[in-house]
């Protein structure tokens, strides 16, 4: 499913942000990713979804050869993963309903079935009431919750996290790890970028810490393991 | 879409127009000429038919002469009348006596020979003067090709000044909708997707600043020629057809404006979409 063997990324400005990656994360694991700011958390992160390139190593995701994959392919290799962020990315001018259909439109979806998916993804994540608000009219964990369903709605097999309770109090945050549990339990794999000591420590799942660019820890059922 | 842009490409077509029209008129005046294979010698104004006759007979006994044909005071004053209109003729009629010369028009059976024969028959006593349209379309033909040849230095200049005007206009238009651009990479729109808006915009500035030079030049020239009543002023060189020009220099701009609008576009989108 998602395999890096001796993953080095070396920035042009010559920040070293990995240094020999290896991990292996099978089908329906639901995996965090901890460790302090600058470490290589969010590089680890842009590699899976192509943002960023490896300067060396190999990577595969969900079958494609992310070293051999043309740029122009790109796009269908995200067509097979789900993004979701700490600050949303949700359009202001449009709906709910409007922001997760804008995913469907984009990739050439039919109408037809964009209409019955984005209603589809906004029960899944209990925003059917509201999918006619726009976003500033939304609480942070349902702005959150849109960006969720946007990321569900091309049905892909890995959704990747980065801090997406970074944006929200306590509880709220639970809300949205809850619906994150949800998902998974549906058979999704979930790579999350956490800095919540409070939820990898409740919510117990696989743990990989990374620091100054190697993975320093890979736990089933681990802690978060830092005081910040 | 910025008036910047939008009127950069409206200069750059105007000034590319206005050195097309200058191009085909050339072209056609140089077949013109060369298609002609006669000369004429006029005498001087009070020579008389007798001594008119006389003339076109020491021309014919030149070696190399196929044709000499004389038009009379009354019949160059005829011609001109219907050269010159209804409405301008009414000059001529103000004239007491006519003023035109005896004009005697010469053929030589080789027309490589028609510099040699118009220097002689410069030579016999009583012509004053010989019209060679070779060398009077040549001095025409090096002003026009000078206008010409500044004006498409001024074209390629335009051209760079415009692109780099869209390019700035659709660069606004990414920054305004990076958002936007940004979701659309993340949920794997394909790479033409993202970018076609963007060359569509430039495309659009390119037509609709082709639109304007386009009705302008063509109203002017269908004006320019309508006065000037097909030729070029006294000088017997047919303008090219309003009709004929119209179409071409139509096209041709159009496609420019296109072909900048879209270069623009797609520099600008490599530069700056990164897709």
């Amino acid at each position: 499913m998602i395999e890096m063997q001796d993953v080095w990324k070396e920035y042009p400005n010559g920040t070293q942000a990995l240094n020999g990656i290896s991990v292996h994360i099978q089908k329906g694991e639901f995996v965090y990713i901890v460790g302090p700011s600058g470490a290589g958390k969010s590089t680890f992160i842009k590699l899976m979804y192509r943002e960023e390139r490896p300067t060396r190593g190999h990577i595969f995701i969900n079958g494609f050869n992310i070293e051999k994959l043309k740029d122009r392919k790109i796009p269908l290799l995200r067509r097979t993963i789900g993004v979701v962020f700490q600050d949303f990315k949700l359009l202001p001018k449009l709906t709910a309903a409007e922001n997760v259909a804008f995913a469907l439109e984009v990739i050439g979806a039919p109408p037809k079935y964009i209409r019955k998916r984005v209603r589809e993804v906004l029960e899944q994540v209990g925003l059917e009431e509201k999918m006619s608000m726009y976003p500033h009219q939304l609480s942070g964990g349902e702005q959150q919750r849109v960006a969720v369903a946007r990321s569900l709605a091309n049905n892909p097999a890995v959704l990747i996290a980065d801090e997406p309770t970074g944006n929200l109090d306590p509880e709220t945050s639970w809300d949205v790890m809850r619906l994150f549990q949800r998902i998974n339990d549906l058979g999704t794999t979930i790579v999350m970028a956490t800095h919540n000591r409070e939820i990898v420590n409740t919510m117990r799942k696989r743990v990989i810490a990374i620091e100054n660019g190697v993975i320093v820890r890979d736990e089933e059922k681990g802690y978060y393991g830092y005081d910040d | 879409m910025s008036f910047a842009a939008l009127s950069a490409v409206i200069v750059t077509l105007a000034v590319l127009g206005f050195s097309l029209i200058l191009t085909f008129n050339v072209a056609q005046m140089s077949n013109s000429v060369t298609g002609q294979l006669e000369f004429s010698a006029f005498l001087n104004v009070n020579a008389s038919e007798q001594q008119g006759e006389q003339v076109a007979q020491e021309i014919r006994a030149l070696p190399g002469i196929a044709s000499v044909q004389i038009i009379s005071k009354n019949e160059g004053l005829q011609q001109m009348k219907q050269e010159l209109g209804q409405e301008l003729s009414d000059v001529l009629n103000a004239f007491k006596q006519n003023p035109l010369p005896i004009q005697i028009v010469v053929k030589p059976q080789d027309p490589h020979q028609i510099d040699r024969l118009a220097k002689e028959v410069s030579e016999i006593p009583g012509v004053a003067a010989v019209r060679d349209p070779h060398k009077l379309a040549a001095a025409i033909f090096r002003t026009l090709a000078v206008v010409r040849d500044i004006g498409i230095v001024f074209v390629v200049g335009l051209v760079v000044t415009s692109m780099f005007l869209i390019s700035n206009t659709i660069r606004m238009t990414i920054f305004h909708r990076r958002r936007e651009i940004e979701i659309m990479k993340l949920v794997g729109a394909t790479n033409w997707f993202i970018r076609w808006p963007f060359i569509i915009e430039g495309m659009i500035i390119g037509l609709i600043g082709s639109a304007i030079p386009v009705v302008l030049l063509v109203y002017g020239y269908r004006s320019l020629y309508v006065k000037a009543k097909g030729v070029f002023s006294g000088l017997a060189f047919p303008l090219v057809q309003a009709g004929q020009i119209e179409v071409k220099l139509a096209v041709i701009l159009i496609a420019m404006g296109l072909l900048i609008g879209m270069w623009g576009g797609v520099i600008t989108v490599r530069r700056f979409l990164r897709v």
